[in-house]
């Protein structure tokens, strides 16, 4: 599974690895649909940890897509909502 | 649907848009090569941007250390002078440039981070233009116009997407700097009207006071001299502030 962090590059995260992974994405959930601020930010520290951790980061000339995407290691909680509203992050 | 895979629509639906205006498969290599060759452009003009913004902010910072300083100084000077209430407004003016020193420090902060991420940002679309430079070539002999479709629709897609993560960043840098522009601005006329101490001109209100201080405490000297050479009949040296007398009486009797 290929995840890109924004900003720094993508990584190829064992499927192994999927489950924890998606654990604590669902904090990062819970946190911008609870509108909590604190929460997202640790929330995203943790993904962004286990994804460095757990993923290999990928050569420039790997030219794949990405199956999931991190935001920027220091976005915030307002900006991450704005950028949910644009077109293609419609919940579906 | 959770966040991470909305924000992976959100950048594939950026990325869309870039890929449209190619019919051919292989045109389109050659197409992303360009938008390539175009983001790292942008991105450089970024960096140099982020460069400029967070050199103001030092600038502004040092001149406000300066102002410090010299408060504080003048606050000395009026101490030595006994004029605590000059004292207490150069160290009170002092006290008020803190935090704005602080904002300044965070800003400078927030800037360079940007900065950091814009170069890192930078060298890996540069190694991505180098390896595509390349790849792209293979690939182009390599397919047939079928297996081309799906192949050379993958590394197109995959580097539109680094183009998207990078325009994502230079927005994100612009919309800082934007930001932080107006406060700089107010800062830029607030150093340079004086309402701190004015650095324009040297002389400031406090600094006035201190020379009127020390100018009256010379006259007060000179006063006191006069007055000793009256009471005692004798012409007396007049203070150390005097150069040249104008007129011949005050010159000692041969």
């Amino acid at each position: 599974m290929i995840v890109r962090i924004l900003g720094e590059g993508q990584f190829d995260v064992p499927e192994t690895d999927k489950g924890h992974l998606g654990e604590l994405e669902a904090q990062l959930n819970a946190a911008v649909d609870g509108d909590d601020d604190d929460a997202f930010g640790s929330a995203l520290a943790s993904v962004i940890t286990e994804v460095r951790n757990v993923g290999t980061l990928l050569p420039p000339d790997s030219f794949t897509s990405s199956d999931l995407v991190v935001p920027f290691s220091d976005a915030t909680l307002a900006e991450t909502k704005a950028l949910l509203d644009e077109p293609g992050g419609e919940r579906s | 649907m959770g966040v991470m895979k909305r924000m992976s629509g959100i950048l594939q639906a950026k990325t869309n848009k870039l890929l449209d205006k190619a019919e051919d498969p292989r045109e389109s290599l050659d197409l992303s090569y360009q938008k390539l060759l175009e983001n790292l452009q942008k991105v450089r003009r970024s960096v140099a941007d982020v460069t400029t913004a967070k050199k103001r902010i030092e600038l502004q910072a040092t001149q406000l250390q300066s102002q410090g300083d010299k408060l504080q100084q003048q606050a000395k000077d009026a101490l030595s002078q006994n004029r605590e209430d000059l004292a207490r407004e150069a160290l009170a003016r002092r006290a008020a440039i803190a935090p704005q020193l602080a904002e300044l420090q965070t800003q400078h902060q927030q800037v360079a981070d940007q900065e950091a991420k814009l170069i890192t940002t930078a060298q890996n679309l540069q190694a991505q233009v180098d390896a595509f430079r390349t790849k792209k070539e293979t690939m182009k002999a390599t397919y047939t116009a079928a297996e081309a479709q799906t192949k050379i629709g993958e590394a197109v897609s995959g580097i539109s997407e680094s183009m998207g993560d990078a325009g994502m960043s230079v927005q994100r840098a612009q919309d800082k700097i934007d930001s932080m522009q107006a406060r700089a601005g107010a800062m830029d006329e607030l150093l340079a009207s004086g309402a701190l101490t004015d650095l324009a001109n040297p002389v400031d209100d406090i600094q006035a006071q201190l020379d009127q201080v020390s100018s009256a405490s010379t006259v007060d000297a000179d006063l006191a001299a006069l007055k000793a050479e009256i009471g005692a009949g004798v012409p007396a040296q007049l203070g150390a502030a005097e150069e040249a007398p104008a007129g011949g009486e005050s010159e000692s009797p041969k």
